[in-house]
C-alpha cells in the first residue's frame, strides 16, 4: 500500500513538471507577442526592445524555461504582464471562490444524477426512464455556455427567483452550480442507472426481497450503497471536467474565480497568470486522480495486485 | 507674455461657463457600472487599454485636459503657460492647493518625478516614446540619465519644460494619462503594486478593490473643482458579461453597461422605443481601411490604386455592421481637427472603376489577397470586399488570421498586398491630426514589424509633416491644421488606404442618469467622463 502511494506521488509530481515543461513551450511558439500586447499600438521599436529585455523575453526557450522553473520551486509565479500584480496573489484572491463553485458543483450533479439514475433503474423502460435518459443526454451535449445563459434567462430575468450573475449569497451560488453540474449530471444518471441494473439483478436483492423488506428500504439500504461505490472513484477523475468547465460558467454568470482569470488571461497573451492558473488547475487533477485512485484500492482491493 | 495672457483668459472663460452651466445640477448618490474584464492596472504610466482609460483620467490629474465631451484642449493642474517664440520651451504655473489623495500638497516637483518616472525604461511605460521631444530623453531612455535634463523646477508652483525640438502635440503629450502627476511617496512605498493602489489628485479617489469582483471611487472631498464630482460613488462590477450586464441595467441594477451593447443585441435594442432615451451615439477618433501595398504590384500602379477605391461599396459594409458607422473617403476621421469636409476622394462608381482597370491594362483584373483579423465581423466584411472587387475583375483570395498574424504579414514589405484594418484599426492616442499619420502613414512607420501596411513613404510629406509639427506657437495652430489637412489630402489623392468607415459608438446607460452633451461618448475620456455623470433629480 505504502509502495504504491509513493509512486503515485512520484508520478503526480513528474506529470505536474512535465506540464509546466509543455504548457511553457506551448506558450512560448505562440505567433502572438506578449510584449506588443503590453506596448500598445504606439509604443516606439525602443520601447517594445526595452520592454523585452527587461521582462527577460528576449532570451532563448531554454533559459526562460529554467528562470521560470527555479522561481516556481520558490514559491514564485512571476507578475503579471498586464495586471503588474504577483500571479500567486491574483490566484489566491480567486481561488476560494472556484473552490466554493467546484463542491457546489459536485453536490449538484450527484444530487441530480444519482436520484435520476435510481429513478430510471427502477421505471426501466418505461415513460419515466425514456425522459430522464434524453434529460441526461441534453445534459451531456448541451454547452455550458447556452445552458447557462438559458438558465439566466428563465430563472433571473423572467421569473427572478435568483440575481442575475455576480457573487457573495447562497442565491448567487445556485445557478452556476446547477449549470457546472447539469453535464456531469448526465453522465452520472447512466452510469447510476447502470450499475443499479447490474446490482439489481443480484441475489442478495432477492434475498432481501424475500425476508420482506420494505421496496424503499431495498433499495436504500441494499441497492444504492452497492451501486454507488465505482461512481464515487469518477468524482476523482471529473475533477479535469470541472476546471474546463469552470472557465466558461464563471465567465456566464461573473462568478469571480480562477477561470474567469485564466480567460482574461488568454485574450491578453498574460503569459504568467496563464502558467499560473494552469499549473493550479493541474494541481488539482492530479490530487484528484490520486484520490480517485486510493478510494478505487477500498472498491476493488484487487488494484494493489497490479 | 501676451499668449499666456490670452490662454489664461480663455481657459478662465471656460472655468466660468462650466461653473454656471452645471451649478444648479443634482450631486450625491452612487451608480453602477459594469465591466467584463477585470481592471488591469491603474497606474498611469502603465494603464492603456480603454476600460481604464477614464478610470484613471478620473483618479489623476495632467497639467491639461480636454472639455468634457469634446477634444478641445483646456487647463487642469496648469494655471497657465508661455511658450517661447522658438517653440521649445514651455514654462506652467501650476494651480496652488492642490492636493493628493493622501492629503499632501501637489508640488512642481511632482511633475518632474511624474516625467522622470514615465520616460525611464525601468518604469516599462507603454507610453514612454510620447515623451521623445523633451530634452534629455533619449539619455534616460539609454539608461545613462536618471533625469530628464528637460525638466526643471523653477519653484514650488512654476515648471519650464525644454524640448529637443519644437513640438506641436507637446501640449495634447502633456493631456495624456501617461502624463499623470503622481506622488513620490506612494509609488515608492507601493513599488509594482501602485496600480492597485493609485493615488492621485483627481476627482475620485479608490477606496477599495476586491479582485475579480469590484472596485470603489469614492469623491475626492479635497479635488480643486469644488463643484466637482457629482456622485459621491462609482461602484464597477467586473466579471460581468455584456449580455447580463444588459439584462441587469433592463431591470435598473446597472447604471453604465461598460462594454456596450452586445453586436447579436444591437439592432433589437436600437429600434427598441423603450431604449431610445438611454442610448448615446457619438463619434470616435476612429478610421477603418484597407492598406493597398504600393511596394507590391500591381498595387504599386495608381490606376490600379484608385480602381479599387472605386469599387468598395461602402454603405453596404456598414449595413453589415448594423450601421455601426459612416462612410469614410479620408484617413482622418471626421472628429479630427484637419478633417477636409470638401473633399471628394474615390466615390462608389463600378463604371469608372473598370474604365480605370483598363487604362491601367489589367481590364482581364488580377488575382490578389487579402489579410483580415479572424474575429467576426471582420471576415464578413472582407467577403464584401471580395465580391465588390470581383466585380471590377479582380480575384481576391482571403486570408482570415489570428491578429497578431495580420499585423505580422502588414509589416513585411512583400507579403499582404491588402489588409483590412478592422479590429486593430488606428484609433488616436490625442486629437491631434499628427497622431494619425507618423506610424500608419509616414516613412518611419514603413518599416519592419510597423504599423504602414501600405508601405507608403512620400519622402516630401515627410519633410511638410515635421516641418508643419514644429509650427508650435499658439498663432500658427489654423495654419498648422490647414498644412496637416493639405498633407492628408495629398495622401489620398495617391490613394495608398481606402478608408471605409468611421466607426461610431454607442454607450447605453441608465435613465436616471444625465450629464453635459458628450460625457457619456466622450472621445478622449473613453467611454465615459466619470466627473460629469450625475442622477436626475429626484432619482
Amino acid at each position: 500500500m505504502i509502495g504504491f502511494l509513493s509512486r503515485r506521488v512520484f508520478e503526480s509530481a513528474l506529470i505536474l513538471i512535465g506540464i509546466t515543461f509543455i504548457t511553457f513551450l506551448l506558450l512560448f511558439v505562440l505567433p502572438a507577442d506578449p510584449v506588443r500586447q503590453i506596448a500598445g499600438r504606439s509604443a516606439t521599436p525602443e520601447v517594445i526592445a526595452n520592454i523585452r529585455h527587461q521582462l527577460g523575453l528576449d532570451l532563448p526557450f531554454y533559459q526562460q524555461y529554467w528562470r521560470y522553473f527555479v522561481n516556481l520551486l520558490q514559491g514564485d509565479f512571476g507578475r503579471s504582464y498586464l495586471q503588474k500584480s504577483e500571479v500567486a496573489e491574483l490566484i489566491k484572491a480567486r481561488l476560494p471562490a472556484s473552490l466554493l463553485l467546484m463542491a457546489a458543483g459536485i453536490f449538484a450533479e450527484l444530487l441530480i444524477g444519482l436520484a435520476m439514475g435510481i429513478i430510471s433503474s427502477l421505471r426501466r423502460g418505461g415513460k419515466t426512464d425514456n425522459i430522464l435518459m434524453v434529460v441526461s443526454f441534453v445534459g451531456v451535449s448541451a454547452p455550458q455556455f447556452a445552458v447557462g445563459i438559458l438558465m439566466l434567462y428563465f430563472f433571473a430575468v423572467k421569473l427572478a427567483w435568483f440575481p442575475i450573475g455576480g457573487y457573495g449569497t447562497w442565491q448567487h451560488l445556485v445557478l452556476p452550480a446547477l449549470t457546472m453540474g447539469f453535464m456531469g449530471a448526465g453522465w452520472y444518471s447512466r452510469m447510476m442507472r447502470s450499475s443499479m441494473l447490474n446490482v439489481l439483478e443480484q441475489d442478495f436483492i432477492r434475498t432481501a426481497k424475500a425476508k420482506g423488506l420494505g421496496k424503499l428500504k431495498v433499495i436504500m439500504r441494499h441497492a444504492v450503497p452497492n451501486a454507488i461505490l465505482p461512481i464515487i472513484a469518477m468524482i476523482g477523475i471529473d475533477i479535469g471536467l470541472f476546471v474546463s468547465g469552470m472557465i466558461v460558467v464563471e465567465s456566464v454568470f461573473g462568478w469571480p474565480g480562477i477561470g474567469q482569470l485564466a480567460w482574461q488571461a488568454i485574450q491578453r497573451v498574460d503569459i504568467p497568470i496563464i502558467m499560473g492558473v494552469t499549473l493550479v488547475a493541474a494541481f488539482f487533477i492530479v490530487i484528484g486522480n490520486f484520490i480517485a485512485d486510493v478510494i478505487s484500492i477500498f472498491v476493488d482491493p484487487r488494484i494493489k495486485l497490479k | 507674455m501676451k499668449n499666456w495672457l490670452k490662454l489664461t483668459v480663455a481657459s478662465a472663460a471656460i472655468l466660468a461657463v462650466s461653473t454656471t452651466a452645471f451649478a444648479a445640477e443634482n450631486h450625491g448618490g452612487s451608480i453602477i457600472v459594469t465591466y467584463k474584464d477585470d481592471v488591469s492596472t491603474l497606474d498611469p504610466a502603465i494603464g492603456y487599454d480603454w476600460q481604464n482609460w477614464s478610470m484613471i483620467k478620473s483618479l489623476f490629474s495632467s497639467l491639461l485636459d480636454y472639455e468634457p465631451g469634446t477634444t478641445n484642449l483646456v487647463n487642469d493642474l496648469a494655471e497657465s503657460y508661455e511658450i517661447s517664440p522658438d517653440g521649445l520651451v514651455y514654462t506652467f504655473k501650476i494651480m496652488k492647493g492642490v492636493k493628493f489623495h493622501n492629503g499632501r500638497e501637489m508640488v512642481a516637483s511632482d511633475i518632474k518625478y511624474s516625467l522622470d518616472r514615465v520616460s525611464n525604461p525601468k518604469t516599462l511605460s507603454p507610453g514612454a516614446g510620447f515623451f521623445a521631444s523633451i530634452k534629455g530623453f533619449d539619455e534616460v531612455s539609454g539608461g545613462t540619465a536618471e533625469n530628464l535634463s528637460g525638466v526643471e523646477v523653477v519653484d514650488d508652483y512654476t515648471v519650464k519644460i525644454t524640448l529637443a525640438r519644437p513640438d506641436a502635440t507637446f501640449l495634447h503629450v502633456m493631456a495624456l494619462n501617461f502624463a499623470s502627476i503622481v506622488p513620490k511617496e506612494a509609488v515608492e512605498e507601493f513599488g509594482e503594486d501602485f496600480g492597485t493602489h493609485p493615488v492621485g489628485t483627481g476627482a475620485y479617489k479608490m477606496t477599495e478593490w476586491t479582485r475579480g469582483q469590484h472596485l470603489t471611487f469614492e469623491a475626492n472631498k479635497d479635488y480643486y473643482d469644488s463643484n466637482l464630482p457629482y456622485l459621491d460613488k462609482i461602484t464597477f462590477e467586473v466579471g460581468q458579461e455584456p449580455i447580463v450586464a444588459l439584462l441587469r441595467l433592463e431591470r435598473g441594477e446597472v447604471d453604465i453597461a461598460g462594454d456596450g451593447i452586445p453586436p447579436a443585441k444591437f439592432l433589437s435594442i436600437k429600434n427598441d422605443p423603450d431604449y431610445a432615451d438611454q442610448i448615446v451615439e457619438g463619434d470616435q477618433l476612429h478610421t477603418g481601411y484597407i492598406t493597398l501595398n504600393v511596394k507590391m504590384k500591381p498595387f504599386d500602379n495608381i490606376l490600379v490604386r484608385k480602381a479599387v477605391a472605386m469599387a468598395v461599396n461602402k454603405d453596404r459594409i456598414i449595413r453589415m455592421i448594423n450601421g455601426r458607422a459612416v462612410a469614410a473617403n479620408q484617413p482622418l476621421p471626421p472628429l479630427m481637427p484637419g478633417w477636409d469636409e470638401n473633399y471628394q476622394g474615390q466615390d462608389f462608381d463600378v463604371d469608372a472603376a473598370k474604365k480605370l482597370m483598363a487604362e491601367a491594362g489589367m481590364a482581364d483584373g488580377f488575382t490578389t489577397e487579402l489579410y483580415v483579423a479572424n474575429t467576426d465581423p471582420q471576415p464578413r466584411i472582407a467577403q464584401a470586399i471580395q465580391q465588390d472587387l470581383s466585380a471590377i475583375g479582380i480575384t481576391v483570395e482571403i486570408r482570415s488570421l489570428a491578429q497578431a498574424n495580420v499585423i505580422a504579414a502588414g509589416g513585411e514589405i512583400d507579403q499582404a498586398p491588402m489588409v483590412w484594418s478592422g479590429g486593430m484599426a488606428w484609433i488616436a492616442d490625442f486629437p491631434d491630426p499628427s497622431n494619425f499619420y507618423g506610424p500608419i502613414l509616414g516613412c518611419s512607420g514603413a518599416v519592419k514589424g510597423g504599423w504602414n501596411w501600405s508601405w507608403y513613404c512620400n519622402e516630401d510629406l515627410d519633410k511638410r509633416a515635421i516641418l508643419a509639427d514644429a509650427m508650435a506657437s499658439p498663432e500658427q495652430a489654423e495654419a498648422r491644421i490647414a498644412e496637416w489637412k493639405a498633407i492628408f489630402t495629398e495622401i489620398q489623392d495617391d490613394v495608398p488606404w481606402v478608408p471605409v468607415f468611421n466607426e461610431r459608438r454607442f454607450t447605453i446607460r441608465s435613465s436616471r442618469l444625465e450629464g453635459p452633451a458628450g460625457i457619456f461618448v466622450d472621445p478622449v475620456h473613453i467611454p465615459v467622463h466619470y466627473d460629469y455623470v450625475r442622477i436626475k433629480d429626484g432619482q
